[in-house]
């Protein structure tokens, strides 16, 4: 009886090789059994993240309700400094709109499938992974940019019926191509799984970054739109940098899931003719 | 937890429920991910694993030698881990702290403390190994992690103690 339940635990250490090998390829069969466990813990973590935001409100109401008065003079002041802006800005959005119909190029817009919450997270793992309490009910596809109102947040890899896992930005798995916004210095936002990113250029040897550049999603590869801000870089230097996500990820902001800005195309069907020679329907 | 502790004619569990306390109590520790916030430096301790060590060096019996590699493939469900990580890792904790207790015939609670020390860093850094990039398995985020799992040890002991009290002797 001893010798068989160390026989069972020897097979136990084999079959956890075994899953972990099978693994690397990430079968749907994992994914389905992560959602289901998910499925379960994530209506949990939605009414405790609830609990926590109406704790949180509390002292929030209490500042808002003693600064207000200071922040509507200070509102005033910055509304008549940026009357002036706005006026230019409204002609030069007028000369744009004007130029793109001459151009006559056609913008995707970013539709938002579904606005959800982040609920819980891998916090003991190395890996990073949020739980988003919207699922394939809601419209989330795996494969669909996830961004706060500050800038993006990550991509859904997983999807539930009514929960999804969400590959935030600072995982170490995930790469986003990013550009500068200020003159367009393309680079990629490799995750560096402390909750920051590092951002590598991918043209110029040497180029400089320097701190506060703001990074903006370009839109290649489809998955992410442009123009989504993702990261400032926190640390002057060359080719290499650590910079701090925008949008924070945390239960107490929305999270808004996006259409794929470009949709990659259905798998074509193979045109091998099946083996046996039998006839295809 | 104060006054006598010590109660002989208490009532305990019946057997069914004092032999599946053990695994309850590693499940809930592996729940804990569920707690809603999202970290941004993953410092949380693995609180199955601890229950886990806690219950088979206080309580030998509590989890039979196979119990690891459930526990830890429902553990591997919810942290993010890929599957079969903690499956695996757990069944060799539990085979290893078998080997080491052949050799020491009787422990204290030092050498306890010590053998779960080892366990959790092994544990941590190879489940590290298994999912990031070779790069970032030994920085400063796991040390961290791996220095509150262990500082926690007392306190899991302390709680599993009162935990096998309650429950009795199954037979």
């Amino acid at each position: 009886m001893v010798f068989l339940s160390y026989v069972l635990a020897v097979a136990g250490a084999l079959l956890g090789v075994a899953l972990l090998v099978i693994s690397r390829f990430d079968p749907p069969l994992f994914a389905g059994l992560r959602m289901a466990a998910a499925s379960i813990t994530a209506p949990v973590s939605t009414g405790a993240a609830a609990v926590g935001r109406g704790i949180w409100s509390i002292p929030e109401a209490v500042s808002t309700h003693f600064f207000v008065r200071q922040e509507n003079v200070q509102l005033r002041q910055a509304v008549k400094r940026n009357e002036a802006l706005v006026l230019r800005a409204r002609s030069i959005a007028y000369e744009n709109r004007r130029l793109r119909t001459l151009l006559a190029l056609r913008d995707r817009e970013a539709r938002t499938v579904v606005a959800a919450r982040l609920v819980s997270s891998t916090a003991s793992s190395g890996r990073r992974f949020a739980l988003l309490d919207a699922g394939r009910f809601q419209g989330v596809r795996p494969g669909m940019p996830v961004r706060g109102p500050l800038g993006l947040i990550g991509r859904v890899v997983e999807t539930g019926p009514a929960v999804a896992r969400v590959l935030l930005l600072s995982d170490p798995n995930s790469i986003v191509p990013v550009r500068r916004a200020r003159d367009g210095l393309p680079a990629i936002a490799v995750g560096r799984g402390d909750g920051r990113v590092d951002l590598r250029s991918v043209t110029l040897a040497n180029a400089r970054f320097s701190v506060g550049d703001l990074f903006v999603t370009t839109g290649t590869g489809g998955i992410y739109p442009p123009n989504v801000p993702v990261a400032r870089v926190q640390v002057a230097g060359a080719d290499s940098v650590a910079a701090e996500p925008l949008a924070p990820a945390d239960t107490l902001d929305v999270a808004l899931v996006l259409a794929p800005f470009l949709p990659v195309p259905p798998p074509s069907r193979p045109e091998v003719p099946p083996i046996g020679g039998g006839t295809t329907p | 937890m104060s006054g006598i502790e010590y109660r002989p004619f208490a009532r305990t569990l019946p057997p069914g429920r004092a032999r599946a306390l053990p695994w309850a109590t590693v499940i809930g520790g592996s729940a804990v991910t569920a707690w809603p916030a999202v970290a941004s430096i993953p410092l949380m301790p693995p609180f199955g694993l601890l229950m886990l060590l806690t219950w088979r060096l206080l309580a030998p019996f509590a989890l039979r030698p196979w119990a690891a590699a459930p526990l830890g493939l429902i553990d591997d469900l919810v942290s993010g881990q890929p599957l079969g990580s903690a499956g695996l890792l757990w069944s060799l904790c539990f085979l290893g702290i078998d080997l080491i207790e052949q050799r020491l015939g009787m422990r204290d609670f030092w050498q306890d403390w010590t053998i779960a020390t080892g366990a959790i860093a092994a544990t941590l850094l190879a489940g590290r190994l298994f999912a990031v990039p070779v790069g970032m398995v030994v920085d400063g985020a796991a040390l961290a992690q791996i220095a509150i799992a262990v500082a926690l040890f007392p306190a899991s002991a302390r709680f599993v103690a009162w935990l096998d009290r309650k429950r009795g002797q199954p037979q």
